[in-house]
């Protein structure tokens, strides 16, 4: 196991910012550390790269434990959120710094730093100084920097929040498969769970100091354990009666529980578009949402509200209109866990004996 | 040159160890900035005092209550009291035009108005000499009329006004360049005439800066030497300001009678260092629940 | 395209007075600063050219340049190394007493100079206090280039802690951190990360102080002794070519002055505008 860390606490003053933290993460996996801002998620970043202390618990890097070792001497790569480049220092000079630290030979230090330039795609802005430069080109060097040492881990805080939408989507692809590349063990923190779906290989959900889930974006997304997961991945709607929605009203485990439903569940439709209509239930359209490549319907079925999706090759449907609703599944919530039920009346219409 | 800089002292929690100094070098560093401070700073502060009393309460009392040096406290507060409220009109004035219009030459009107900064002490008083004095350019038509500018009070003010002039201004206008003119706007949008704009709107977003300015444009005026020395004439009892009887003592060797008037303006330092923390401690409060 | 040229000069603004307070600001301007300032140009022209040099490069004169130009400029390289420690130690520490060494920073400016300049002189004369201390090891200060030294460190000391002290709240601990994952210790970090940061600050201080000094009289003629050729400084030599009614002399003296602060003036100006940019484009 690569990075392995142990039942970790931290508190700020009386705000606990990590409880009881344990993962491991095996080599070579750019792991995507996902949760809402102010979840301690950078407070646990920060401890892995040594610029925080843990009140208690273990971290161990291949095997050793790393606790008192200064982070100095971590070999750990660090990209900043606001990148904190040096600004009295050209490009050039930025990504030396780790290397002339460590008094590489001069030769040495050229060498490697053009080879960054030329991975990083920043050849002919060497001689340019932060100032000089875009969002993306800055965090390009903040990158180039953090590997010039050739760390064993490279840690991203928030790599892409101060960067223009557009860039970042490209920036995302670009950095996912230069780590792939590379082969390096890299952390990166997100509030944006699109980006941590698109980039990771694993995520880790973390919220108020706990880690909720780790495992693979679909993992997570078709299994999540708790109520926090289900409701923090993907759109959905929190459902306060499932037991009035047609289909569910005998499960047992639904009394008195909420749901929660995401959009892809539902089907919405004029009574002969409905695959199972055994199975759908009457509702009436409140709203209709464009959202560029589908449109959005926010559907009232009694006492309920659910958000569904629509697209646009389908016939419109409008605000007030009477359509019937399936929903095909649904995710029991209780305290903390979480469970899928299927819907059971979604049986075959038309079942074909021989 | 400004000698006014807004300082915030902030109240963070102790720095993280890897981007701090070890204790040892912080008790160092601190020490050294304490010893030093206490050498340059705090023992010429209490010599002034313990000189004052040196021969007794009496003599001090004796000293601040003579004919001479109560002339001159007047002459100096009345020095002030005109030199201060010009430069305060004429700050609010430049720092009005310089905030809220563009122009052209904006920047060259900002280093004209440091020039007094610049300019030594000497030279500000040398300047009316020249212009108002019996050699100067207006000296022999001032004569002719029978107006008396130099070696009397006008010269003292003009002095004063000339050395303090930046004051006031050099506070306002990175305040009011920070505070934009939205607000002004909104309120010329809402119906607001030029007064009522200036009463409701800019005053009370400035009151604080222009505080600020004010103090320290007083401290600077009743306490100038070189300048009002220059168009004074010393001549006591008549145009002599406190920091010029001081002069006076301390060259007659009245040791203690010249640090007992020096400890009246040891307190008028004292007092302005002490509205101004209050100003700093205000503003400071007044951020964060903008903030929020 | 004069028109056109007139509309962009014209502020087009809702905002009212623009031509009362601009109209008030150049007029004051003009009649307290402006003229006075020109005066002096007038009288130095009255001085032919031969007249002029022969009055500055007096060997009294020129001594008296060399005091006030070495004294502040020692003076200000001190508040550059102690200004620089004493912000440090404001910004990043925590210590009891720590506002009130704030506020006794800016005493320099809230105390008359004259008031300095006898307090200095009372404790530093040799049988002052801290005279007393040092006469046995053989250091005078007070009525030696020294006690100038002294005073003008008094009179510069806030400049240097004020203009270092916001830039160095301003300082993001993540460019400190960034410096400390590349593996820099405390010391590499200050000088290849912090300290370039505060090279704008630092010079802006010191420039400042050193033309605050080159221009004092007030605290300096107490304790330089003021002998000539030794420990005259230049506004003194100005004020006694007055007091001999040797206006042309003083004019002569107080004209090279004048360029030399303005230089300075400009210097601090661009110094400014340059970290300003700079902090503006980042």
């Amino acid at each position: 196991m690569h990075i392995e860390v142990r039942n970790v606490n931290k508190a700020f003053g009386t705000h606990q910012a990590v409880r009881d933290v344990s993962f491991t993460i095996e080599r070579g996996k750019l792991i995507g550390l996902l949760g809402p801002s102010g979840g301690g998620k950078s407070t646990l970043l920060r401890i892995l790269a040594g610029l925080e202390t843990p009140d208690s618990g273990d971290i161990f890097i291949n095997g050793q434990r790393v606790n008192d070792v200064k982070p100095q001497l971590r070999g750990i790569g660090f990209v900043f959120q606001n990148y904190a480049l040096f600004k009295h220092m050209n490009v050039f000079d930025n990504i030396a710094f780790g290397l002339t630290i460590r008094k590489a030979r001069k030769a040495e230090i050229k060498e490697r730093v053009n080879e960054l330039l030329e991975l990083t795609g920043l050849r002919g802005f060497e001689h340019r100084y932060p100032h000089q430069l875009s969002g993306g080109q800055r965090q390009r060097v903040a990158f180039a920097r953090a590997l010039a040492p050739k760390p064993e881990l490279l840690l991203l805080d928030e790599p892409f929040a101060a960067i223009d939408a557009k860039v970042r989507k490209e920036l995302r692809t670009w950095l996912k498969s230069l780590i792939a590349e590379l082969g390096i063990t890299s952390i990166f923190v997100t509030h944006d769970q699109d980006e941590a779906v698109e980039v990771a290989d694993e995520m880790l959900i973390v919220q108020q100091g706990r880690l909720e889930q780790q495992g693979s974006p679909i993992h997570i997304y078709t299994d999540p354990r708790t109520a926090f997961v289900a409701g923090f991945i993907g759109h959905s709607s929190v459902v306060e009666q499932p037991n009035s929605l047609r289909g569910f009203e005998n499960a047992a485990s639904l009394a008195g529980a909420k749901a929660i439903i995401r959009p892809e569940f539902v089907e919405v439709g004029r009574q002969e578009e409905i695959a199972f209509p055994s199975a759908a239930e009457k509702g009436k359209v409140r709203h209709v949402f464009f959202r560029g490549a589908h449109l959005e319907l926010d559907v009232e079925i009694g006492a309920n509200r659910v958000s569904a999706h629509r697209s646009l090759d389908q016939v419109p449907l409008q605000p007030g209109e009477e359509v019937s609703v399936l929903i095909h599944r649904l995710y029991v919530i209780s305290d903390e866990s979480a469970t899928m039920v299927e819907n059971p009346l979604k049986v075959d219409p038309l079942p074909v004996h021989i | 040159m400004a000698g006014v800089v807004t300082t915030q002292l902030s109240e963070k929690t102790a720095r993280p160890k890897h981007i701090n100094e070890s204790l040892a070098v912080r008790i160092i560093l601190i020490s050294v900035s304490l010893l030093f401070l206490g050498c340059v700073v705090l023992l010429p502060l209490l010599s002034i005092f313990i000189e004052a009393f040196k021969k007794g309460a009496d003599v001090y009392f004796a000293a601040i209550r003579d004919p001479d040096a109560l002339s001159a406290l007047k002459l100096t507060l009345l020095t002030a009291l005109i030199a201060v409220p010009l430069n305060t009109v004429f700050g609010v004035a430049a720092a009005w035009a310089i905030s809220k219009f563009r122009f052209r030459g904006k920047n060259v009107l900002i280093t004209l108005i440091d020039l007094p900064f610049a300019v030594s002490p000497v030279i500000a008083g040398l300047v009316f000499i020249l212009l108002f004095g019996a050699q100067g350019f207006l000296g022999p038509w001032l004569d002719n009329h029978n107006i008396q500018i130099m070696f009397a009070l006008p010269g003292i003010v003009l002095a004063t006004t000339f050395v303090t002039f930046p004051f006031v201004a050099r506070e306002l206008i990175p305040l009011m360049q920070a505070q934009g003119v939205q607000e002004e706007e909104a309120a010329a949008s809402l119906g607001a005439k030029g007064w009522q704009i200036f009463w409701r709107v800019t005053l009370p977003n400035i009151k604080w800066g222009l505080l600020y300015g004010v103090i320290l444009c007083n401290a600077r005026a009743m306490g100038e030497f070189g300048a009002v020395s220059v168009v004074s004439g010393h001549i006591r009892g008549e145009t002599n300001t406190l920091p010029l009887h001081i002069e006076i003592l301390y060259n007659e060797y009245s040791f203690s009678a010249s640090f007992a008037v020096a400890s009246l303006l040891v307190m008028l330092a004292v007092v302005t260092l002490i509205v101004k923390s209050f100003i700093e401690w205000k503003t400071a409060r007044q951020l964060p629940k903008e903030e929020s | 395209m004069t028109s056109s040229a007139r509309k962009k000069a014209k502020p087009r603004s809702v905002l009212p007075g623009f031509g009362l307070s601009l109209g008030f600001t150049v007029f004051y301007l003009s009649i307290i600063v402006i003229i006075p300032l020109i005066g002096i140009f007038v009288k130095t022209s009255g001085l032919t050219p031969g007249q002029f040099w022969d009055t500055v490069t007096n060997a009294r004169v020129l001594a008296s340049y060399k005091i006030s130009f070495l004294t502040s400029f020692y003076a200000a390289l001190v508040n550059l190394v102690f200004g620089l420690i004493i912000a440090w130690v404001l910004v990043r520490y925590k210590f009891p007493g720590k506002r009130l060494v704030d506020s006794l920073i800016d005493m320099p400016f809230a105390l008359p100079t004259a008031v300095a300049g006898i307090a200095l002189t009372a404790i530093y004369a040799p049988n002052g206090w801290v005279g007393k201390l040092l006469e046995p090891l053989g250091i005078k200060v007070a009525f030696t280039p020294l006690g100038i030294t002294l005073a003008l460190i008094f009179i510069g000391l806030p400049f240097v802690v004020r203009t270092v002290q916001p830039v160095l709240q301003d300082l993001d601990n993540e460019v400190e951190e960034a410096a400390v994952m590349l593996g820099a210790f405390r010391w590499r970090t200050f000088r290849r990360v912090v300290l370039p940061e505060l090279i704008p600050p630092l010079l802006t201080g010191f420039a400042l102080a050193f033309a605050r000094g080159i221009g004092e009289y007030g605290s300096v003629v107490f304790i330089s002794g003021n002998m000539p050729m030794k420990t005259e400084i230049a506004p003194l030599l100005i004020m006694t070519k007055l007091e001999q009614f040797d206006y042309r002399g003083a004019t002569a003296i107080a004209m090279v002055m004048l360029i030399v602060s303005f230089l300075l003036l400009l210097l601090i100006n661009y110094l400014q505008w340059r970290s300003n940019r700079r902090v503006a484009a980042a």
